[in-house]
């Protein structure tokens, strides 16, 4: 069976459409909440969901991320809840599911047998803001023996030489980091600089680019599809769940805040 | 073949894990670090503040009572503590503060535990006139609140971390936060042998001058070398310090010493070497702390510069190949230990270093007939008194 997150853009690309990606915590405010969100981000525009593997030391994330990591991890949020959850989903909704998580608990887990069991459970990528290309081999390969896509990043500060390799590592889409900085800092840089250095990775590939990290806005998912493949948006989100936690209609409220980015769109 | 490889592993440890916006960086950092290496007039600076400013070269000093105590034991202080800021630290910092300026970096940021790093790279930098934000875990800042504040006074800017266990790790966590949004401007610091690529190898080098000196200092004072190596080991730079010179000195036997907080079977304690399961943390493959889930573990010790879950990959390596034998004491015995050196010597050593003093008492039952020690002096105890007052009587 062809990996999700491919059907995804190839269908994208035949409707000339980007791709609008929204990352959530696993666990925050709770697992059950986390898959009805999944769910009815599906019917709200979102492409592909992000779904967050808390982690004690979430170096790369601004303090949004590493609050719902917190709020998660107070729950016993850990890879083998995440993957029984992410089973539940695949019941109902065929939504391509790629899980960002840091290193750690996945080489803690085994590669191999997490790799086995996230194909089992229905994951179709994975994102590992720790792992450059070079130390990724085992992760890779154990990987794409279970048809998972590996996205690996491009930032504003890679080195041309290394593009190439990163390029060719990823499976599924490419991130590109649009900041210096950390999840959520809103600190982007400026668009001429991140089209300058798409311009560059599209020498060397076909696969898709998304652009990701501080994008939180209809007018700046906008801006950034038109020079893109698709587009993420992570704390924006977060963000409006902690906001809403003690609303019953939460998932709807959020959903509409999602379907408004997505539809922003070009 | 020397190690670090090219990829920055000791054997299985070590590595590079950071975010992509960082991997340029680290590359430049290790081209201008071996250039460095090679260039004689960087050499002669650093030799110059070492010497000059520093302090260097410290005194290898035979502790008459200790040893008369100990009975077995003829030992001598690598007198780390004498040096200017009170610590071994400074050697490092002073390398690295110097790289930067060849980097043309005007900010220098920097974590720290027990406040011994965070006020030698303070102090470097009002030195060399740059911008300095240390980053030191709020548990920290109570603990050590003297050193909070001589980091003000030497006109950085102190900022305490409140997320996670608010110690050493987040301390670290947060200054990689900072290191990735001010990539362009700042050069991170690292205080111990932790760390991406080439950190370890870089602290090491620059630490490894206390090894080269008492080794030269012992072979004049004994005609011999030293039976024995003692130091107490967190991320490990006091220690990898004093031991690289002797690596290859096989019958010399070295001994780290971690700090097993309250107890090794509590799970509040900091031996990642003997408790802890390889894993990655702050960049780089070692042995941790961690859960069942493959979470981080607060660390647990008195001493705030031993508190933290991961050690320098060198020592993992020193630990697999059993080049260096890793052992640990309590609280209890660190307190015990720092008591017995100030009433026997005069010398009151910081909590950390007490970790490497106190197991002294059990090599001494150990051993048969009599042997020779060099223990490392890391850093001195002034530091401690707040925390520590009505604990030792």
């Amino acid at each position: 069976m062809e990996n999700r997150i491919d059907l995804k853009f190839k269908e994208l690309k035949n409707k000339k459409k980007k791709a609008f990606i929204a990352f959530v915590t696993a666990g925050d405010p709770d697992l059950k909440t986390t898959e009805q969100l999944v769910l009815a981000f599906e019917g709200a525009g979102v492409d592909i969901v992000e779904l967050g593997v808390p982690f004690s030391d979430p170096l790369a994330d601004g303090p949004t991320i590493q609050a719902a990591s917190q709020r998660a991890l107070k729950k016993h949020v850990n890879l083998g809840n995440i993957l029984a959850a992410v089973k539940r989903i695949r019941q109902r909704s065929g939504i391509p599911i790629a899980l960002m998580t840091y290193y750690n608990p996945v080489f803690h887990y085994g590669e191999e047998r997490f790799a086995a069991q996230a194909k089992a459970a229905g994951v179709d990528g994975l994102i590992v803001p720790d792992l450059p290309p070079e130390e990724g081999h085992t992760l890779i390969r154990a990987a794409r023996k279970n048809g998972i896509a590996t996205v690996f990043f491009l930032a504003p500060t890679t080195d041309p030489k290394r593009i190439p390799a990163i390029v060719k590592a990823s499976t599924g889409f490419i991130y590109f980091v649009s900041l210096r900085g950390v999840t959520g800092s809103g600190k982007m840089i400026f668009t001429k600089e991140i089209k300058h250095q798409i311009g560059l990775a599209r020498k060397n590939t076909q696969k898709p680019i998304c652009i990701g990290f501080g994008v939180s806005t209809p007018k700046e998912v906008k801006e950034m599809a038109n020079i893109s493949d698709g587009v993420i948006v992570g704390s924006a989100i977060v963000t409006e769940i902690f906001k809403h936690k003690q609303r019953k209609k939460m998932v709807a409220d959020v959903s509409r805040f999602v379907r408004e980015l997505s539809h922003s769109l070009p | 073949m020397s190690l670090p490889d090219k990829k920055g592993y000791f054997g299985e440890f070590g590595g590079k894990y950071v975010p992509e916006t960082l991997m340029a960086l680290l590359e430049e950092l290790e081209n201008v670090f071996r250039a460095a290496r090679k260039d004689k007039s960087f050499k002669k600076e650093l030799t110059h503040y070492l010497n000059e400013y520093a302090g260097r070269p410290t005194s290898l000093y035979l502790a008459e009572r200790l040893s008369r105590h100990l009975k077995t034991l003829k030992v001598y202080l690598k007198r780390e503590d004498l040096l200017h800021t009170g610590a071994h630290k400074i050697n490092n910092t002073l390398g690295q503060v110097l790289l930067a300026k060849r980097m043309k970096k005007t900010r220098i940021i920097a974590e720290t535990g027990a406040g011994q790093h965070g006020v030698a790279t303070a102090t470097v930098a009002a030195l060399m006139g740059l911008k300095c934000v240390i980053y030191m875990g709020a548990e920290d800042v109570k603990r050590q609140a003297l050193n909070f504040y001589r980091m003000k006074l030497l006109g950085a800017n102190p900022v305490p971390v409140n997320s996670g266990s608010r110690t050493l790790k987040d301390a670290m966590n947060e200054a990689i936060r900072d290191w990735v949004t001010n990539v362009d401007s700042t050069f991170y610091v690292i205080g111990s042998v932790a760390g991406p690529h080439p950190y370890p190898l870089m602290v090491r080098e620059f630490q490894s001058i206390i090894g080269r000196e008492a080794r030269r200092q012992f072979l004049i004072k004994e005609k011999r070398l030293p039976d024995y190596l003692v130091a107490c080991v967190g991320g490990g730079s006091n220690a990898m310090g004093l031991f690289h010179a002797f690596f290859d000195d096989r019958k010399v036997r070295m001994i780290g010493v971690e700090a097993a907080g309250l107890g090794l079977n509590t799970g509040e304690n900091s031996a990642s070497l003997e408790k802890g399961e390889l894993g990655i943390l702050h960049g780089s493959k070692s042995k941790i702390l961690e859960t069942r889930d493959g979470q981080i573990k607060p660390a647990h010790s008195i001493a705030a510069g031993l508190d933290y879950p991961g050690v320098g990959p060198e020592h993992a390596y020193y630990q697999k190949i059993g080049r260096a034998q890793y052992v640990s004491v309590v609280d209890q015995e660190a307190l015990n230990a720092l008591g017995l050196l100030a009433q026997m010597e005069g010398i009151i050593p910081a909590l950390e270093t007490a970790h490497a003093i106190a197991y002294l008492e059990k090599l001494a039952r150990k051993v048969k007939g009599q042997k020779s020690v060099i223990v490392c002096l890391s850093g001195r105890g002034d530091k401690d008194m707040g925390s520590i007052k009505g604990l030792i009587k």
